[in-house]
This record gives structure tokens, sequence and C-alpha cells, in this order.
């Protein structure tokens, strides 16, 4: 039949529901998934491992280490990050005002002695980068000049009392135990200083931590 | 309602009340691509490390643990990436220090082979792998050692303080520059 067989005049639009259905599943799965990433001044190369654990979200302290020895230190959780600074505040007898506090608790990491903290939180978050920040001083003594020792210490006792204050509001409130330490460290940097972080941690019996690294795969 | 009325007589084309969806498609895109680059998808690996608690050694005067000498293997980490291994004590060695590097053939295959010797010398007992970096070392080498110890699962090692003797024996195989 001749008549059948005549081609029709095709629509070359597509049907788009389908692919914008799809496409924005998509996006709302990547936007709810989504936990931006956090910047952080002191950019390090770690090197890689094969180790499957992950690093934990949150109730983490990580010490970085990069740029020739610079010590970085930050703590995950805001409140504890606030408290800490009270503690230290206390120790070395440096008073903070209301605002370095609130400054303080949203300050990702730092790498500055304390007494030049206040400078530090005075400035915009724009303009703070790694050059300008002298890192931790970090020695191998347990005294007030190896700071990274009491930053450490006092935020560990910063978790656990912020972690009982939790406890106490919220009885369904479950106590995630004590907060862990992290080495991040640059694949090029020297031992020694890897070695004093070490000993910082095992001065006051932190004899478990994790070494941030990347995944390697070439195994076998 | 003659308006929404299909009308395919005059040769237009038709609409069927149809949007355009193709410019909210490429939006819809552009967002997901913005959202999956920003998104750390690959959590860094967190390498534990269980260091002995340090006052219980001080007492037992620096560091020094004694342990069977047929069973201890200790591993110098030296500059420019490479190892000095042996296998006993640095003074009376069962092996002497021999030179490796980090790949696959080198401390790998030792870790292997001394695995499989060392219970048969001690009577069943294990290895014990004593890692001494030295201040030439970098700490890539020692997150490579450990984890060669993960691979090869070597139950038992430590990470301990350098001695004098082994630093004179890095030198002596060059393995103490910056």
């Amino acid at each position: 039949m001749a008549k059948k067989a005549k081609v029709k005049r095709q629509d070359t639009t597509i049907d788009m529901t389908a692919m914008c259905d799809v496409s924005f599943l998509l996006l709302t799965f990547f936007v709810l998934t989504a936990q931006a990433r956090q910047e952080e001044t002191l950019m390090v190369d770690t090197p890689a491992s094969t180790t499957q654990d992950k690093l934990p979200d949150d109730n983490l302290g990580i010490i970085t280490v990069g740029d020739g020895g610079k010590v970085f230190f930050s703590i995950k959780d805001f409140e504890v990050r606030k408290k800490t600074l009270e503690n230290m505040s206390a120790q070395y007898g440096i008073s903070f005002s209301e605002e370095d506090y609130e400054k303080f608790r949203l300050t990702e990491d730092f790498g500055v002695p304390i007494e030049n903290l206040r400078q530090l939180l005075s400035l915009d978050k724009a303009d703070i980068d790694d050059t300008m920040q002298s890192g931790i001083p970090v020695d191998s003594t347990e005294d007030k000049s190896n700071e990274l020792y009491h930053w450490v210490q006092q935020s560990r006792l910063a978790t656990v009392s912020v972690e009982r204050e939790r406890e106490s509001e919220d009885s369904r409130y479950k106590a995630k135990g004590p907060m862990k330490i992290a080495i991040k460290a640059d694949a090029e940097e020297k031992y020694p200083i890897i070695n004093l972080i070490i000993e910082t941690l095992r001065n006051q019996k932190q004899n478990k931590f994790s070494f941030v690294t990347g995944l390697r795969s070439d195994v076998e | 309602m003659a308006e929404l009325k299909k009308d395919s007589g005059d040769g237009k084309k038709d609409k069927g009340g149809r949007v355009d969806l193709t410019a909210m498609v490429d939006l819809a895109f552009l967002l997901i691509t913005f959202f999956m680059l920003t998104t750390s998808l690959n959590k860094p690996q967190a390498m534990d490390v269980a260091m002995p608690d340090k006052n219980k050694i001080e007492e037992e005067k620096d560091d020094k643990v004694e342990i069977a000498d047929n069973r201890s293997v200790t591993l110098l980490l030296g500059s420019d990436n490479k190892i000095l291994w042996y296998y006993g004590q640095l003074a009376n060695p069962i092996y002497p220090p021999e030179v490796v590097d980090y790949s696959k053939s080198g401390l790998r295959e030792v870790l292997q082979k001394m695995k499989k010797e060392v219970p048969a010398r001690s009577n069943g007992k294990d290895l014990i792998v004593v890692i001494r970096p030295s201040e030439k070392s970098i700490h890539r080498n020692l997150v490579d050692v450990l984890d060669e110890m993960k691979i090869v699962d070597v139950k038992r090692y430590m990470i301990a303080k350098i001695g004098e003797a082994d630093i004179e024996q890095l030198k002596e195989e060059n393995l103490f520059n910056d």
C-alpha cells in the first residue's frame, strides 16, 4: 500500500520531561548529601596508604604538619573549640573577648602561638592564609612552651565536659566518647617534627592516634 | 475553548501545550556538576597507630625493650627513600645489614621471607619488626612501612628510637643525607 509507506513529517523536539526528572533527582541527592569541603588554611599532600578505615567526621582533633614543620591544630566540634579556648585562656592567663570566642568557634584551624591568637582572630577570615601563621610551638617538654601539648590536652578535657553537658541536657543523648586525634602530615615532612608530635601525644598518654593518608590502589 | 483545540490542518507545528524543558535540564545538570565537584566524596583514610605507654618504658631505661634476637627484624629508615634492615642485633647480626627500597620487590619480599623464616628459627614464635626512623627519613617512609606491615600482616611491630650505632651504620651506607 503506497499510501501507508509515506514518510511522516517527524517532530524533532524530544520529550525532556523524563530527563528533567532524573537530573533533578540527582541534583536533590547531591544537595542533600553535600558537605561543603572545609577550606584548610594549610594545604598538605598526605602520603598514600592502603588502609580502608575512614577518618571520622566529628569528635576529632587534627594536627596538621606541613610547609617545613609548621604545626596547625583543628577541632571539629564548635562547642569543644570554644571550651578549649576558655581552658587555654585560663591556663596561659590571656583573656579573650566574647567576640573572640565567637570567632574562634567558627575558625576551622589555626597555627599561631597563643599570644598571637587574638591578633589572628581580629583579622577578617578572607585575609587569613598560611604564610602569616608561624605554627603552634611544639617541643619535647610538658611545659607551657609546648603549646601543642596544652591545646591537645585542653581540647580533650573540653570534649569530656561538653559531652557531659549535652548528656545532662538531653537524657537521650549518646555521648561520643573521648576525642580522637589524627596527625595529618605532609608526605615530605621530615621525621623529627613527626616524632615531636608523637612524643607530645605520648606524654599525655594519648597513645592511640591516626595518620591521615590518601588512598593507594596499587597493592598488587 | 477553540484556541486550545488541536488544529493540524494549517501546517503549523502542533505544540500540544508542552513546555520546552531543555534549558531546565541544562541548568539542572550544571548544578549537579557543581555539587559533584564541591562535595568531598573521597574522605581521607585514617591509619591507626598505637604506641606503648611511655612511663613504663622510662622505668626500664630509655626504650630498651628486650626482644629475642632471633625474632627481631630491625628496619632503619634512612634518607633517599631507602631502608637498611638487619636480623638480630646490629653488633652480632644473624643477617647483616642490607639496603632495600620501599617497592614490592624490596621491603615486602624481605618481610614475607622473614615472616616464614622466623617461626622456624625460634620454635614457632612470630616475627617482631622494630621500625627505627632516622631523622633524615620523611613522613611518607614511615607511613609506607606501617602500610607494608598491614599488607604483609605482621602482627607485632613497634616504632622505636634510633640509636647511635644504627646512625653510624646508615652513614656508612651513605643513607644519612639531607
